[in-house]
């Protein structure tokens, strides 16, 4: 897939709705820093040796061709419109950090955009691998064996007491930052929400999750990351992360059964509306979207609703973000246009 | 309550983080809640641990001195010879500035990494090749010390054991060095 079409589309690897427990973890991602030897890291790069920090990470790329790993496509950030890289960040493929002075950075994307490369990010090089559902595993040895293979043409910064140096140190070490993007609506409705994520924080993950008025996240969306990088392998922090994400499963699981089975008729009634609201509404505002696109999920998951494929409800999150409506549309829209357009875009999608 | 970020519009929106089990609101509008969740959606808030590091840092300069007596002491600090980043610019954007920053200001992160990670060993993977040179290069130190040592005690012919063997190990460096594309 070319780089016009990846900002073209909004299906990539991790919304096919595949993987492992896809009714609670939506995607996995794994994310690596490494750094060039020979340079200063990003923030202390003057443009001329960004540009050589690049070239570097360019041949290096080019090595990559025959070596088992697919095909890499490296772009700089200057290449793109302000549009195609805001889509890129509302994809998940790199982070808005890469949207500062961007002229000095690029990234690079396989075939089915489950791999990225951010460069000269915070740190030279960001790996990133991104699967739908929960792959944390897979993620990781498909990005150690991409990390290998650059390794042979880049020299990393690497001590040998502390591992791989990076220009924050509370990523230090391994480099490593593993996530899960989890859909939690039944603890949420049985006001469990806080009472687990404050004990996964004990545990020393770090968890987030964006609150509206009072306690309920919108869309129902958390995120869980490791918070340690030096002093435990790369497989311990992830088996630790996936051993706190099935307790995480199971409580969930449990909520949702319980409401299913105690509320039924209340299940039924917001799956309902949120269809209804979707179908026929002519203004729909992002926050509101993400409220019923989460209902609309737990509903398929529950099997009150069977109409709708599994990847189309992650697409739509994508879709009706600002960038990718602007996109659409082909011009530039107020705020209150993008609630019409983004309506209009969710009643095609479901009709 | 106005917005914590724009300072502008009406803070409706109230985001919560949970960070070490420290649990963080922010009060935000609309608007900018919408950016800060694009912003900050599958990647770690890294202010809030920047904070954390520069106060531990500050912290360090600071204390010895006490108070007032600190204005010269904390004017710079030691400076990295390689990248030029100063102490001062490390305790206040939390980023350090190159990979031979982190032997300059070695013993004063020390502790940093005990309070964030809890160790300071890296356990994890190797790269192969850089890792390799990384090894042999400790072992020509290691070499060289012996060398001088064994100098110091006029013991020569041992002394000429290391010369040799340094010799073969920095032909290894040196082969696997043209080895490498570059
Ligand atoms: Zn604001
Ligand atoms: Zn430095």
């Amino acid at each position: 897939m070319s780089i016009k079409e990846t900002v073209s589309a909004a299906r990539s690897c991790w919304t096919t709705g595949d993987g492992a427990e896809s009714d609670v973890v939506i995607s996995s991602r794994v994310r690596v820093a490494r750094n060039l030897a020979e340079f200063p890291f990003p923030h202390q790069l003057s443009d001329e040796s960004a540009e050589q920090v690049i070239q570097a990470v360019s041949l290096a790329v080019n090595n990559t061709a025959d070596q088992g790993i697919g095909i890499l496509e490296m772009t700089g950030m200057g290449e793109l419109t302000p549009v195609e890289r805001q889509i890129l960040v509302e994809k998940h493929l790199i982070s808005p950090d890469l949207l500062e002075n961007y002229k000095n950075k690029a990234v690079v994307l396989n075939n089915d955009e489950s791999v990225s490369i951010m460069i000269n990010e915070e740190d030279h090089l960001r790996l990133q691998c991104l699967l739908p559902g929960l792959q944390l595993h897979e993620a990781w040895h498909r990005l150690s064996s991409i990390d290998d293979v650059l390794e042979k043409t880049l020299d990393y910064a690497f001590d040998e007491k502390l591992g791989y140096l990076t220009a924050c140190p509370t990523n230090v070490g391994t480099g490593i930052r593993a996530s899960l993007m989890l859909h939690l609506p039944g603890l949420a409705l049985v006001n469990q929400i806080s009472g687990v994520l404050s004990t996964v924080s004990k545990l020393g993950f770090a968890v987030r999750g964006l609150y509206g008025e009072g306690t309920e996240a919108t869309g129902n969306l958390f995120q869980i990351s490791n918070q340690i990088t030096l002093g435990q392998t790369e497989e311990d922090i992830i088996a630790g992360m996936v051993s706190v994400a099935r307790q995480i499963i199971a409580s969930e699981r449990s909520a949702r059964q319980a409401l299913f089975k105690e509320r039924r008729e209340h299940m039924e009634d917001r799956v309902g509306r949120a269809w209804g609201i979707l179908k026929h509404a002519g203004i729909v505002t992002s926050e509101e979207a993400m409220k019923l696109f989460s209902d609309l999920r737990l509903g398929r998951d529950l099997n009150i609703i069977d109409l709708i494929p599994p990847d189309l409800i992650t697409e739509l999150m994508i879709m009706t973000r600002p960038a990718f409506l602007l996109k659409m549309s082909g011009k530039d829209l107020s705020p209150f246009e993008r609630d019409v357009q983004r309506a209009k875009l969710i009643r095609e999608k479901l009709a | 309550m106005e917005c914590e970020r724009c300072k502008q519009r009406p803070a409706t929106v109230h985001l919560t983080q949970i960070i070490n089990n420290q649990k963080k609101t922010m009060n935000l509008c609309e608007p900018c809640a919408r950016e800060f969740q694009t912003e900050n959606f599958g990647f770690l808030p890294q202010m809030n641990l920047h904070n954390l590091l520069a106060g531990l840092f500050h912290h360090q300069l600071t204390n010895p001195f006490g108070q007032q007596g600190i204005q010269q002491a904390v004017s710079e600090g030691e400076i990295c010879p390689r990248c030029g980043l100063s102490e001062r610019r490390f305790a206040q954007q939390g980023l350090l500035g190159c990979g031979e920053c982190y032997s300059k200001f070695g013993d004063k992160l020390e502790p940093v990494f005990r309070r964030i990670h809890g160790n300071n060993r890296h356990t994890g993977k190797v790269p192969e090749r850089t890792g390799g040179k990384v090894k042999i290069t400790n072992q020509i130190n290691k070499l060289k010390n012996s060398l001088k040592e064994a100098v110091e005690r006029e013991e020569f012919e041992l002394a000429a054991q290391f010369r040799d063997q340094i010799k073969e190990l920095e032909k290894k460096l040196g082969g696997e060095e043209n080895a490498c594309v570059n």
